[in-house]
């Protein structure tokens, strides 16, 4: 050990453990220490204020302080520049919200949407999770689909070329994202099945959807498809269009299911199998589950962009929300200056259901976090 | 102890075309029989003993498991797996599941026993790798020496009769290994047939009834584990020797 020193500089003695120093400085400096900590953050703090300095009074005073409440066409064009208006909304909010629905028998399409949402609400609560859920879906679903259409019970039928609006919005999304898992979920899978057909079916359906707008998707489903059938069948525009966009869906979101599926360690299959288990054993016990954990955000991120992208079935005459709106304001000279007003009301109803589902993600996250706190 | 319960007669394994990994392997292991297997990395043994309960593929001769033929017959497979317990470097347990689900999963899914039994052998095993009161934590929420222990549980819970061990110890900080191998220890002295892929020579030495080395897809040398360590008689296995005992 020539040229080493030995270091037992004291005799040893064990350090207890203790809390981290505190942070006590306050509310302020925090505050100040975030916005004015370096030059780069002071210039955004000053660039932002100015912004919002010069933008927000205006608009509340716009939105807020000289808006028109009543629906008054001639009072709104009085005060057009100065104040909102929101007579716009209380005049136009039953086509807005129903589309071409039968004035009449409005009751019916809010008693399906609340059905629907309640539907949602139910799914969503971790108490309620069993196979009674299944059941419930089933009940709802017939029940949603009967007070629509009629037909039955002394309900007048209405046809579903006339549906429209929220529900509409509502039921569309729902079904494609109800529809559309499930099958992203085999396609991710058969994409890296060890079979070639399988796996070549399921590339070659993804490139194909994927090299596609969902305009042009929709567009086949609602015109192009008819012609290639033999005459005589008829399918109903809403179902062709509810399985356009759930195969264009189910396309990008086995992609996003995917990458969480090369995610899990080859050990684990091979334990499984090592246990016994079969593809499929393995493939739900083991592999999905943590599969799916992993993708959360950006299998949300997909089921947010279905509730969007139902605005697009207004190219194919059903008249959802946005298509509502359109429907509700463009052939009304008086209201049509007012778009801006209303597109910010169904702006509050989009933004409410893309905030609630962001939401539940983060909760689904925390949820599925907890297998990995040590 | 005479019956052969694993047979390779003649096996041969490629990776690709090129890396013939396994070379005229045969291998006779007597039932109860304690068999480690040692050797350099890259050297086959890993892949020889997940050809037992067919996690790889040979590709030439005839691996002979227990009676069963192991070919591309999946009932075959299942029939082997059912019987062959194994245990990974890297423990493998479901980080998703807690330990007494990784342990019951199999029982019920495959083997179709109710809950409460699996629930009932699960806790017996845990108890027998003395880890009984972790049963409601999660795999990652336990040191190595503990995931292995719990791994080591769940490969018994299907009462195997064949044990496989894929360098159980070598992922584990050197604290922890002791606590593994007095359970595999313990194993051994209960009559199950085990295959261990290991380079800790005390624990060849302690319960081996045959050492074998491999080099290059093909054995070299096998022998008890007091000749194969005091009188080894090719020239690579001496230098391997060297080098794992030489300090």
């Amino acid at each position: 050990m020539t040229g080493l020193t030995r270091y037992t500089s004291e005799v040893f003695a064990p350090v207890a453990a203790r809390n981290a120093p505190r942070n006590e400085q306050g509310a302020l400096a925090t505050l100040r220490r975030h916005l004015f900590g370096s030059r780069f953050s002071t210039i955004t703090t000053i660039v932002l204020m100015a912004i919002f300095l010069q933008t927000l009074p205006d608009f509340i005073a716009w939105a807020l302080i000289h808006p028109v409440w009543t629906p008054d066409a001639a009072l709104c064009k009085q005060a057009m520049g100065e104040g909102a208006c929101w007579g716009v909304i209380a005049e136009k909010y039953r086509v807005i919200i129903f589309g071409y629905y039968p004035h009449a028998e409005h009751w019916r399409p809010l008693v399906a949407t609340l059905l629907l949402l309640g539907l949602l609400v139910a799914s969503c609560t971790r108490a309620l999770w069993s196979q009674w859920l299944v059941l419930l879906w089933v009940i709802v679903m017939v029940a949603v689909f009967v007070i629509l259409r009629g037909g039955w019970f002394g309900l007048s039928l209405v046809d579903t070329d006339r549906w429209g609006g929220l529900p509409l919005t509502v039921l569309l999304a729902t079904l494609s994202i109800v529809a559309a898992f499930p099958l992203s979920v085999i396609v991710a899978l058969g994409r890296r099945s060890n079979m070639p057909a399988i796996s070549a079916v399921c590339t070659v359906y993804i490139e194909l959807i994927r090299g596609v707008p969902l305009i042009s998707v929709l567009f086949m489903a609602s015109f192009m498809f008819p012609l290639l059938m033999p005459t005589g069948t008829k399918i109903d525009v809403l179902l062709r269009v509810f399985i356009g966009i759930t195969l264009f869906a189910a396309a990008y979101m086995a992609e996003v299911i995917r990458g969480g599926l090369q995610a899990i360690p080859k050990g684990q299959v091979e334990a499984a199998q090592s246990l016994g288990m079969s593809y499929w054993q393995t493939q739900r016990k083991i592999v999905l589950p943590q599969a799916l954990a992993m993708v959360v955000p950006g299998v949300m991120n997909n089921f947010i962009g279905i509730f969007k992208d139902t605005s697009l079935v207004t190219i194919v005459s059903l008249y959802e929300l946005t298509g509502a709106l359109g429907l509700a304001l463009n052939s009304d000279a008086d209201w049509r200056p007012f778009k801006l007003e209303a597109y910010l009301f169904i702006t509050l109803i989009y933004f409410a259901g893309c905030y609630a589902m962001s939401r539940y993600s983060l909760w689904i996250e925390a949820q599925l976090s907890r297998s990995k706190a040590r | 102890m005479s019956e052969t319960i694993i047979r390779f007669a003649k096996v041969n394994k490629w990776y690709g075309n090129q890396f013939h990994v396994l070379r005229d392997i045969n291998l006779d292991i007597l039932k109860g029989e304690k068999l480690v297997i040692c050797g350099p990395s890259g050297s086959g043994k890993s892949t020889l003993i997940r050809c037992i309960n067919r996690l790889e593929e040979h590709q030439e001769g005839d691996i002979v498991i227990d009676g069963i033929t192991l070919g591309d017959d999946v009932k075959a497979i299942d029939a082997v797996r059912k019987q062959v317990g194994m245990v990974f470097q890297q423990f493998n347990l479901f980080p998703h599941l807690t330990v007494l689900e990784n342990l019951t999963l199999s029982p019920m899914w495959v083997s179709k026993v109710p809950r409460k039994e699996a629930e009932d052998r699960a806790m017996q095993q845990l108890e027998r790798v003395r880890i009984a009161e972790q049963a409601n934590k999660y795999p990652l929420q336990l040191s190595g020496g503990q995931q292995q222990r719990v791994a080591i549980a769940r490969a018994l819970c299907l009462r195997p009769k064949i044990m496989l061990f894929d360098e159980p110890t070598s992922a584990l900080d050197p604290e922890m290994i002791k606590e593994v191998l007095d359970v595999m220890i313990e194993l051994a002295g209960q009559g199950i047939t085990m295959v261990v892929v290991t380079h800790e020579m005390g624990f060849a030495k302690a319960v081996a009834d045959r050492v074998i080395f491999m080099d290059q897809g093909q054995i070299v040398e096998q022998a008890p584990p007091d000749l194969f360590f005091n009188d080894p008689q090719s020239d690579r296995t001496k230098d391997f020797l060297s080098k794992i005992l030489g300090h």
